[in-house]
């Protein structure tokens, strides 16, 4: 069996569950902000199953700056994309927190990448990573995954548009090589795609591998789908293998990433739950509801449950026909109009008493 | 020899001065080796020593000490 995706159902949920209940008693001693949330919502802290452990609202990161950790030990400072006007997220990482997670990230992704790190094509721009201490949620994510790639190349320019001239050079100093590229799904549409089809060239990246990630909310409003997708950047760039991921700059640890059948599937360090968007209570595999994502990864602050804004359907769990365990489900996209009230009167966490 | 040649690398690298690379220099110890200087590290090691490391070795480069032992699994050696 292929680690992390090797633990059946029983073995995950009682190791996965001891650690979730370690983590909300860390957070309860550690920051103040979580245990009056928990407090006040009388949630139970130490629980007997997945579906019981509290979990606060993804939005609560926008509202509070939440941390179990000084100020001295912060060495990173992650906040998420967020539309202009709209508040940010802010995830503070102490050095545990975010060596495991550069860690857990490489585990997630060797079954489909290896371990020998391929020539690779970042589908954005370096000046995202200008600020060394703060990242967006594009920075981390380029961060991250550049640990898998060596002569990382940046297709698009600082405004944005493609460097067609290097970005054919890259692949003719590397043709006949495995060639990795990662980006963000939006972007490689607007700024790669589109520029290509528009610049009428013919770009073919041989033999390669595509991980992009972010959600597909603007494409959704082009009617691209994830085959639609795929099939495009396979005919006009010749991107062979593509896999979508779906995580969340407040839960790190929790990457999702495709399998060879196209599902996002859970490794054994991270679950997902779905609830009902109006009672909460969870249900059944093959309905739509919202997903909550747990990890066993964020120390450095109380994110190791989470409800999200996003709505996904768990499709099964230890029996999908690529061949590696835990769930796997598909995300349908955000709630409309994402707004699941406001935080302090809102916290809908944890089982009452 | 290899070894001041790694720590001129990481001097150069990480933009500090090469008095302070010794075998307890730890990544994230100082605001200069960061993940971004980690990268460029990385690139450079392989550039002036012709190796290629593995994703793993990236990781686990977490210090000067730590950066000779992994050079000396690709027969780089450090007397």
């Amino acid at each position: 069996m292929i680690a992390p995706y090797h633990l059946e159902r029983q073995q995950k949920s009682a190791q996965l569950l001891d650690k979730l209940n370690a983590l909300t008693k860390w957070h309860m001693d550690n920051c103040q902000e979580y245990k009056a949330m928990l407090e006040k919502s009388d949630a139970v802290q130490q629980v007997d199953t997945l579906e019981e452990v509290p979990y606060l609202p993804v939005q609560v990161f926008k509202l509070l700056e939440l941390k179990s950790i000084s100020q001295e030990e912060i060495v990173k400072v992650l906040t998420s994309s967020g539309t202009t006007g709209q508040q940010v997220s802010k995830i503070y990482l102490d050095k545990e927190t975010s060596v495991a997670q550069t860690k857990i990230l490489v585990e997630v992704m060797k079954p489909l990448l290896g371990s020998k790190r391929l020539p690779m094509i970042i589908l954005d721009t370096k000046s995202v990573l200008k600020d060394r201490k703060s990242f967006s949620a594009r920075g981390a994510g380029i961060l991250g995954f550049s640990n898998f790639g060596r002569k990382h190349f940046y297709a698009l320019n600082d405004d944005m548009s493609l460097d067609i001239v290097g970005l054919q050079a890259f692949l003719k100093e590397f043709a006949g090589q495995k060639i990795l590229l990662f980006g963000f799904t939006f972007m490689i549409w607007q700024y790669v795609y589109k520029e290509v089809i528009a610049s009428d060239i013919k770009i073919d990246c041989g033999d390669s591998i595509l991980i992009h990630g972010g959600g597909w909310k603007k494409l959704k409003d082009e009617a691209v789908d994830s085959s639609t997708f795929n099939r495009l950047l396979h005919e006009q760039l010749g991107i062979r293998e593509v896999h979508n991921y779906y995580g969340m700059v407040e839960q790190v640890g929790s990457i999702f990433v495709e399998c060879s059948m196209g599902h996002l599937h859970t490794p054994s360090y991270a679950d997902i739950i779905i609830r009902n968007p109006i009672t909460f209570e969870p249900i059944p595999y093959g309905e739509q509801g919202l997903i909550q994502v747990l990890s066993e990864l964020p120390k450095s602050y109380p994110g190791h449950s989470l409800l999200t804004e996003d709505l996904g359907t768990i499709h099964g769990e230890d029996d999908c026909l690529c061949g590696w365990k835990g769930k796997y489900f598909s995300v349908a996209g955000r709630i409309p109009k994402a707004e699941l009230r406001g935080c302090s009167d809102t916290f809908q966490g944890g089982t009452k008493r | 020899m290899n070894v001041e040649k790694l720590q001129q690398i990481f001097a150069q690298s990480l933009e500090i001065d090469a008095i302070h690379v010794v075998d307890e220099l730890t990544y994230n110890s100082i605001p200069e080796w960061d993940s971004v200087a980690h990268m460029a590290l990385v690139a450079e090691i392989e550039d002036q020593f012709d190796v290629m490391l593995d994703t793993d070795d990236v990781l686990d480069m977490s210090s000067f000490a730590k950066a000779k032992e992994i050079l000396a699994k690709y027969e780089i050696e450090f007397s």
